[in-house]
């Protein structure tokens, strides 16, 4: 088992790092074409649309729609299957320090203005499993053409990434493309906007309301190998961490909480030290420790 | 339900690792069923509907 705690500090850093690494091909923005190359075959942790002229992978989301909206298959196993073994690496460690439109957000809230608690707002975080199981799942499959062929409902009614990184960059380069742009692409833009105000007001609105990618792997916080812990020993019940956090968790009643983006605050702020971070599968001391459990 | 709350670790190792077979198995499938083609014939073209054009 891996102790994870500096590697937090250098959340930053490391969302620049795989925010590049996501979109490695930058030479391409200038261009105004896609990169083709065998690798966009898999797909990226993070919400990134494949039509990012730099984009060096496919977008999870964006794929699912395409396989589950294509006339000859009504599930992508080789998506779900990507996803689960994110979900289960790293949880929603991939928002917080993985996802590039995660890491966009956070850079907007960084901007100096008055900020807004959303912990009023929590029954707001359940819209984005409705857009999961709706856009992405339910729509492809079932609302397709005569042809069988379906829409990428999500990205092409909902997703503000792909008019962030396709969209607008490539309508600067090519003529063409901003001579085709009309009421889809002004409702998107309109998202766009929505999106970058509040989050400069509130924290990650995207992420805690809307992205389905993010309610996916929210729903294996529970079983991923990275893992937060709380020492009830250590602790002293002080509440800087819930207060610290702006995902609106309290680490102290639930380590696995599903709104938790394991960005390392409460690690960092914690006196005591008592909330650790770690990676790798906990079958060791702890286990043997509950090894008569089956007997009790 | 009740060895689940007994052994929580245990209980947590067991999904961990059915998970992680369960994504391998799915991966090989799709791969096999010809997704990964259908997904890098998207991912390489400009993705109309994706960048607002429709």
């Amino acid at each position: 088992m891996v102790s994870l705690g500096k590697f937090l500090k250098k959340r930053n850093s490391v969302q620049i790092f795989a925010a590049f690494l996501t979109n490695i091909h930058l030479p391409n923005f200038l261009k105004g074409v896609l990169y083709n190359g065998k690798v966009k075959r898999l797909c990226v942790p993070g919400l990134n649309c494949y039509s990012c002229p730099a984009a060096t992978g496919a977008c999870p989301i964006g794929s699912f729609q395409a396989v589950v909206g294509s006339s000859k298959f009504n599930f992508s196993y080789y998506v779900t299957g990507i996803l689960i073994f994110f979900g289960v690496m790293f949880g929603r460690f991939i928002c917080g320090f993985l996802c590039p439109f995660g890491w966009f957000q956070d850079l907007l809230h960084k901007l100096p203005t008055r900020k807004f608690s959303t912990k009023r707002l929590k029954g707001l975080t359940y819209i984005k499993y409705g857009i999961l199981l709706t856009a992405v799942v339910a729509l492809p499959i079932l609302l397709t053409n005569k042809a069988g062929i379906a829409s990428p409902y999500f990205c092409k009614y909902i997703c503000p990434q792909g008019i962030l990184e396709g969209g607008i960059p490539l309508s600067i380069v090519n003529g063409g493309i901003r001579a085709t742009l009309g009421a889809l692409f002004t409702w998107k833009l309109g998202i766009l906007v929505t999106v970058i105000i509040l989050a400069v007001f509130f924290y990650r609105p995207f992420c805690k309301w809307i992205c389905p990618l993010g309610a996916f792997y929210a729903l294996f916080n529970r079983f991923s190998l990275l893992s937060y812990h709380v020492d009830q020993h250590k602790c002293i019940s002080c509440g800087k961490c819930s207060r610290t956090c702006r995902m609106d968790v309290d680490i102290t009643k639930n380590s696995a909480h599903t709104e938790c983006i394991r960005c390392g605050e409460c690690v960092e702020v914690c006196p005591t030290k008592a909330i650790s971070v770690r990676w790798g599968f906990e079958k060791t001391a702890e286990a043997k420790k509950t090894t008569n459990c089956e007997k009790s | 339900m009740g060895f689940a709350k007994k052994c929580p670790i245990r209980t947590k190792y067991a999904v961990q690792l059915i998970l992680i077979l369960t994504s391998v198995v799915f991966v090989c499938v799709g791969a096999y069923r010809g997704e990964a083609e259908t997904v890098f014939s998207k991912a390489i073209r400009l993705c109309l509907e994706c960048v607002g054009i429709g």
